[in-house]
């Protein structure tokens, strides 16, 4: 029978502790404090990026300051810069995909959940996770040469005909702009918003949904007026999780967007976001303010999903304890 | 078979305080829903056989038997609620006033027969919303306000609740969450209401407070009870149907299936010797 | 049945339908893409791209010989950076640490998770190019490596976690030590999980292109070493895509194809291990 150690003058403050002496013989303490290491080095480097991010954008954030956030001008050779145009796009083209993505993926989320059998939902949402591992830059290809000609050729022209009334609607179209940026971004988040929704309705207590059917309602109103709004923190930390997921997105948004910054009431009308102006402009930047606002540009990127990564962990946190049954509604 | 020898039996045979003005020993004429030659199967296990019995109108109809004995199985089939698991397949005659309810419209059915459930079960609504539920829905012949006060009352929840009706029903305890289930179940007015154990999770009083409820209900409404509580029955029933792994052994008024069982199973179930 | 009720099932019958609708549709993006891919790109798939340089600007032919070494280089080295800091800062999370410091480092490793990859790019730019005044491989690598530690960490800390304790009592029951249980019972237990999620960290950063475009950078030629730009598929599928050239069009397909079916076929294969037995890591 094997002993623990062979000379132990003390066995140490607990007993069945090992000594010191021991432990580090075998290795013990060693691998604590190296594991240790590659664990502490994880939250130096995301302090590191944090503080290169604020440190690399000081030349930008003393000459302009808050009015950053106001300018629309954006005129490197004058040395003018302004973040508005590349807000204005990241934010529109978010709000288009998530107006088309939030439905489908909800939609989607219910029958997955609710009404396809175990056989049919598992091997479906397979498809969906296997969806989100696309790489950005292939959706950025069906873009360019799948979504823009059908915008340009029908959806848009249809559009205009129809909707024409309203500015959103109007201007030329070339296929690029907000609203292809938009719907391509739709594509991409469908599945996280799919993923996280179908968990959140599979985990609604049975008995929810059995007392709303034991009330006569019918399937959807027992699904749509009892599960739904019992999933519903989780839902919502799913939707603010794509929305993450959009503001972030660069290749797809910038083959598709046009690139100007420009800030215009059309969905028609080509735009930029933050990160496409980042990504096609970066390499390219001149002088040291310059590059100083493309960070600058990066670090509120940076904040913005920072802040709705932390809501929608929250939100999660919030349905794990509603699951419980006894949470506030 | 002497009367020391179940001493349990003499006791609590009556709930305390109200009046047993509607125990009957002779069953009456007219039952509310009529179970005949029930098999039912989960895939091809059998797990009900040959259940013939009647659920009497105003009155409590209690089922008992030992855990896994298909008593919840039975009930569930009253409103047709095994449908909501897939493998799930009845056979046999449910009668609900003459009709049989697997030709009528599920919907339509549920509305007529309630059901309450083991744990409370409130939806993320307020208490209000919670008892409005049904009626909203289904549609209602008088405004909802007044429907949920009268379920409410009728469910002895009322008083506790009345200024505070838009609070989440989960800030209400146990007891209290079961009472609105059971209000929540009356705001359609059904003929039946169907309760699955519905005091297992509650503490000793709340569990006092809804047997003294059902008693008061049973003038409105027909109830069939499951329960694995054997005093409960005998307290709170009229007629009770004992199961035993899936057969209906004995199915008599309460009193008598406590006092002289006419199937030695039961004699041994009530007097302890298993369950 | 009333009016009323036949209205309600029938709104319940169409809005169900509605949602296998949304489902279809969603399923069935992902085999349009290939579809598509396959369509587009299928047939420019041969010898050549595998072997070949880029030829000159405007010149039709050549392959992505350079940007498929490219990728793979970066890959490897990337995994050499952040499979360790991940791997063993798992184990530590796992067996060695307390509540305040595991919180805080899978806060961290969260953050980490969410930020958006061109912003790693600049992350990386400022440590491994601003520096030393140009781009390289070893950048590159940097920054996809930085995207895999997360994913790694917290699989490694779940799927160590997923072993049972008394597999850990019985080897320490006999003697061993902490860490030779954990190298020698408890890792080998969780060693499929980790696995995948190592597999899956790697497909997921093979499609990454916006942290490769200012720290790789790209190159037309071969890269060696690991001190010069280089060339890699997702970033040549992108300057291909925008070129006006449709002989660069057709390359970009084909690169498009190869790509997405390598990370399709690693996640595939990752999640039918790990589903027979264990649960799928998150990612």
């Amino acid at each position: 029978m094997a002993t623990s150690s062979i000379n132990v003058p003390n066995a140490g403050p607990v007993a069945g502790s090992r000594s010191f002496l021991s432990r580090l013989r075998d290795g013990d303490e060693i691998a604590r404090v190296v594991t240790f290491l590659f664990a502490a080095s994880v939250v130096l480097i995301s302090l590191l990026l944090v503080v290169e991010l604020w440190m690399q954008s000081t030349l930008p954030r003393h000459k302009f300051g808050f009015s950053f956030f106001l300018t629309r001008v954006w005129d490197p050779i004058a040395e003018q810069f302004g973040a508005l145009p590349f807000i204005y796009g990241t934010l529109v083209t978010a709000a288009v995909a998530l107006l088309i993505a939030v439905p489908l993926g909800i939609g989607a989320a219910i029958f997955l959940a609710e009404l396809a059998p175990q056989k049919l939902s598992d091997p479906l949402q397979f498809f969906i996770d296997l969806l989100a591992a696309v790489p950005s830059v292939i959706y950025g290809l069906l873009g360019v040469f799948f979504v823009i000609p059908i915008m340009r050729q029908w959806v848009q022209p249809a559009l205009k005909s129809t909707l024409g009334f309203l500015p959103l609607f109007q201007g030329p179209a070339y296929g690029i702009g907000f609203l292809t940026a938009g719907v391509v971004l739709a594509i991409m988040v469908i599945p996280y918003i799919i993923s996280v929704s179908r968990e959140v309705l599979l985990s609604v207590p049975r008995d929810q949904r059995e007392a709303a059917l034991a009330l006569g309602s019918t399937r959807w109103e027992s699904t749509w007026k009892v599960v739904v709004p019992f999933a519903r923190t989780g839902i919502m930390g799913s939707i603010f999780l794509a929305l993450a997921r959009a503001l972030g997105e660069t290749m797809a948004v910038t083959m598709v967007i046009g690139n100007t910054p420009t800030i215009s009431a059309s969905l028609f009308s080509p735009g930029y976001s933050i990160a496409a102006v980042i990504a096609n402009e970066f390499t390219e930047a001149t002088g040291d303010l310059y590059l100083g606002a493309l960070i600058e540009l990066g670090l509120v990127l940076f904040l913005l999903t920072f802040i709705l990564n932390g809501l929608a962990r929250l939100m999660m946190l919030l349905t794990t304890q509603r699951g419980s049954g006894t949470a506030q509604a | 078979m002497q009367a020391s020898a179940r001493p349990e039996l003499s006791v609590n045979l009556r709930p305390t305080g109200i009046a047993n003005t509607s125990r009957e020993t002779v069953a009456p004429s007219s039952m509310r829903m009529n179970i005949s030659k029930v098999n039912f199967f989960y895939g091809t296990k059998q797990t009900l056989f040959d259940i013939n019995m009647g659920i009497a109108t105003n009155h409590v109809t209690a089922l008992i038997g030992p855990s896994g004995c298909g008593k919840s199985t039975l009930l569930r089939t009253f409103n047709r609620m095994h449908e909501t698991v897939r493998n799930a397949r009845l056979e046999g005659e449910i009668l609900l006033d003459g009709q049989n309810i697997l030709s009528q419209d599920v919907t339509q059915l549920r509305r007529r027969v309630g059901m309450v459930f083991q744990r409370p079960n409130p939806f993320p609504k307020s208490i209000f919303e919670n008892v409005a539920y049904g009626p909203k829905i289904n549609g209602a012949n008088a405004p909802i306000a007044e429907i949920v006060e009268k379920s409410l009352r009728r469910a002895a929840l009322w008083d506790e609740v009345k200024d505070h009706l838009h609070k989440s029903a989960y800030e209400l305890s146990g007891g209290q969450q079961q009472r609105l289930c059971i209000a929540r179940g009356l705001a359609v007015e059904p003929e039946v209401l169907l309760l699955d154990e519905p005091c297992s999770a509650l503490d000793p009083i709340s569990t006092a407070k809804i047997e003294e409820l059902l008693v008061q209900l049973k003038d409105s409404c027909t109830i069939a009870i499951v329960t694995h509580n054997m005093q409960q029955a005998a307290r709170v029933s009229d007629y009770t149907a004992f199961l035993l792994v899936g057969q209906l052994v004995e199915f008599n008024p309460t009193p008598q299936l406590f006092t002289t069982p006419t199937d030695p199973r039961t004699e041994a179930y009530i007097t302890g010797r298993f369950g | 049945m009333t009016a009323r009720l036949r209205w309600r099932k029938l709104v319940s019958g169409f809005m169900l339908t509605m949602t296998g609708v949304c489902a279809l549709v969603a399923v069935s993006v992902l085999f349009f893409i290939l579809g598509y891919l396959v369509y587009n790109g299928g047939t420019s798939i041969n010898w050549d791209f595998f072997t070949k340089l880029p030829t000159p600007v405007g010149e039709a032919g050549g392959g992505m010989a350079n940007a498929i070494v490219g990728s793979a280089k970066l890959l490897l080295l990337a995994s050499l950076f952040g499979v360790p800091i991940g791997f063993f800062g798992g184990i530590y999370l796992a067996e060695f640490s307390g509540q305040k410091v595991a919180f805080v480092v899978r806060y961290a490793a969260d953050l980490l998770n969410g930020v958006p990859s061109i912003v790693i790019g600049i992350f990386a730019y400022a440590l491994a190019v601003l520096p030393f005044k140009h781009f390289s491989t070893l950048a590159g690598a940097f920054a996809l490596g930085l995207m895999m530690i997360p994913i790694t960490l917290r699989n490694t800390e779940e799927f160590l976690l997923g072993v049972p304790r008394n597999l850990r009592e019985g080897s320490m029951a006999l003697g061993a030590g902490k860490w030779t249980t954990i190298v020698r019972v408890v890792v080998p237990a969780a060693y499929r999980g980790i696995m995948t999620a190592i597999l899956l960290a790697l497909a997921r950063v093979a499609g990454e292109t916006a942290p490769l475009l200012f720290t790789a950078f790209g190159n037309r030629f071969w890269s060696p070493g690991l001190n010069q730009p280089t060339a890699s598929l997702p970033v040549v599928i992108y300057n291909y895509a925008i070129s006006p050239y449709d002989d660069w069009h057709r390359q970009a397909w084909a690169a498009g194809l190869v790509l997405l079916g390598l990370i399709l076929m690693v996640n595939i294969i990752a999640r039918v291990i790990l589903s027979r037995g264990v649960a799928v890591p998150r990612s």
